[in-house]
């Protein structure tokens, strides 16, 4: 359960983002206490993924300040302090976006060799048991290639993972794979999850939203519509556009 | 070793068919350098214009305009200019001026053999940086991005993931130039570099034997090349990746 008590690990204030002329995010503002689950959901193109790149500073902002744990994203400047700061936070992509020409644990093992330059034997180890976590153990040796969109989603979890962040960012994970494998990829963000791993996912699974959230963010248009307990939004939603929404949607 | 080259100079008696570059030990030795100045000129030119290629490729998504407007140029130069005309550019334009500028007098600075290096390979290079960065640009932006997320640099993404993939990308055009470079070598003749043509024309012009000179010269390039096209291929098959590229 999150503490509520303590300082949130990622603390948003008034972001804003343009890309050119176009304003995409318009002063957007959120909390996330350390191990909680937030869900972002709204229409395509209201800024999910955008917000969600902002906070692990692929796309710089700005105005406005984000804060994950000891860092002021907003403000970083060198690749070493982008560096420090994503390995705190790391990212999985709806597209997976292994490199294809690893296998699955060369996937798990680049980054923490490369990056962090950890003695190899003891991220080979590490890889290993990250790939038995998302129950892909029999597929280390296999490339990208040769897995199913789920497996290979979660090898994607999984070299997120080897980073040891403190907080996962999924955008639509799921949204490129069949009703089948979509369940193996959320029991892997379940169990993260139940461990404590702190997760913003921004997802059109309202149905994983309502049981997996804490909070629920509404988006539209670039600014947050509505937030609240899954409980709260999905069932007596205040604002009529989350309404028009969800009524869309569910 | 002596009873082949005797069977070669049977060969010339019975047949007329007179190959000197096997039973002559003076003509054997100028074509056996020859071949290997030619063997040379490919090893080193290929190296050297994949390297050009591979740092081109790098730089041309470098943020700074001057570095891409250099190099758009260096393209741009190499690619619409014959290369015999660069290889005189070479070595008599730049050279001469090296030398009288440095005033070392007749005392060339700078040997026919690197001036043809130097020129073939930026030649090559030109073309192989025009392809490493197709290849380059086929590598999807989501897969750099995750990279980026990861904590990789610039430089380290590109080294151990844009590179690599661009390289199974890019193989089979880079075969074709490196194809080219090989049978480009044979312009060295012109500033005298002594490779397998340029040996060639001295043996036909002592011997009057033409024809058999211009075959073997044939088969030699047919068998130079045969290699290096086997080779790439054996390399492309190792390097495949499955479900990567067709
Ligand atoms: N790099 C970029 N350059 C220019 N415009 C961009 C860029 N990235 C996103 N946009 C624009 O920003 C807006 C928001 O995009 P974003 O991808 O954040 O939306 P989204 O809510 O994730 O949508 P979806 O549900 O379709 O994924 C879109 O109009 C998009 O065209
Ligand atoms: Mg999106």
């Amino acid at each position: 359960m999150p503490d509520s008590d303590a300082r949130p690990i990622v603390s948003i204030r008034d972001m804003h983002k343009s890309f050119g002329h176009v304003e995409v995010l318009k002063g957007i503002s959120m909390d996330v206490p350390k191990g909680g689950v937030v869900c972002i959901i709204g229409p395509s193109g209201s800024g999910k993924s955008t917000l969600l790149r902002c906070i692990n500073a692929l796309v710089p902002i700005d105005s406005g300040s984000i804060r994950v744990a000891n860092f002021d994203v907003h403000s970083l400047t060198t690749d070493k302090e982008r560096l420090a700061l994503r390995r705190e936070v790391s990212i999985v992509f709806q597209q997976y976006n292994l490199f294809p020409h690893k296998t699955a644990l060369e996937n798990v093992m680049m980054a923490p060799i490369y990056v962090l330059k950890e003695p190899r034997d003891e991220v080979r180890a590490r890889a290993i048991a990250l790939l038995k976590k998302v129950g892909l153990a029999a597929k280390q040796d296999a490339y990208p290639g040769e897995l199913s969109g789920g497996q290979q989603q979660r090898v994607a979890i999984a070299r997120s993972l080897a980073m040891r962040p403190e907080v996962m960012l999924f955008d639509e994970v799921t949204a490129a794979l069949d009703p089948e494998t979509v369940k193996e990829v959320l029991n892997t963000i379940r169990e993260l999850a139940a461990e404590g791993m702190t997760c913003m996912l921004v997802t059109h699974e309202m149905r994983f939203a309502r049981e997996l959230a804490d909070t629920v963010y509404f988006t539209d248009g670039g600014v947050i519509v509505e937030s609240g307990p899954p409980a709260v939004l999905f069932d007596q939603p205040k604002a009529d556009r989350t309404r028009a929404f969800l009524s869309q949607i569910l | 070793m002596q009873f082949i080259w005797d069977w070669f100079r049977w060969l010339y008696q019975t047949t007329g068919i007179n190959l000197t570059i096997f039973y002559d030990s003076f003509d054997r030795h100028r074509f056996t350098d020859g071949f290997l100045m030619t063997l040379k000129l490919s090893l080193i030119c290929i190296v050297l214009s994949v390297l050009i290629g591979v740092v081109g490729a790098w730089l041309q998504g470098s943020k700074l305009r001057v570095t891409r407007h250099v190099l758009h140029w260096y393209i741009q130069f190499f690619r619409n200019t014959p290369p015999l005309v660069q290889l005189y550019f070479f070595y008599f334009g730049v050279g001469s001026l090296l030398r009288s500028s440095l005033g070392t007098g007749n005392q060339p600075l700078v040997s026919n053999v690197t001036w043809a290096i130097i020129s073939l390979s930026f030649f090559a290079g030109a073309f192989n940086v025009e392809i490493f960065r197709s290849g380059v640009e086929a590598v999807p932006k989501t897969t750099l991005e995750a990279a980026e997320s990861l904590g990789f640099s610039r430089l380290r993404a590109y080294a151990l993931i844009v590179l690599p993939l661009a390289f199974r990308i890019s193989l089979p055009a880079l075969n074709n130039n490196l194809v080219n470079l090989v049978k480009t070598t044979t312009l060295a003749y012109a500033i005298a570099v002594p490779e397998m043509l340029y040996v060639s024309s001295q043996i036909w012009s002592d011997e009057l034997n033409v024809p058999v000179m211009m075959n073997v010269l044939l088969v030699c390039y047919f068998g130079l090349v045969g290699v290096l096209v086997y080779v790439m291929h054996r390399w492309e098959r190792a390097i495949k990746v499955p479900g990567f590229g067709a």
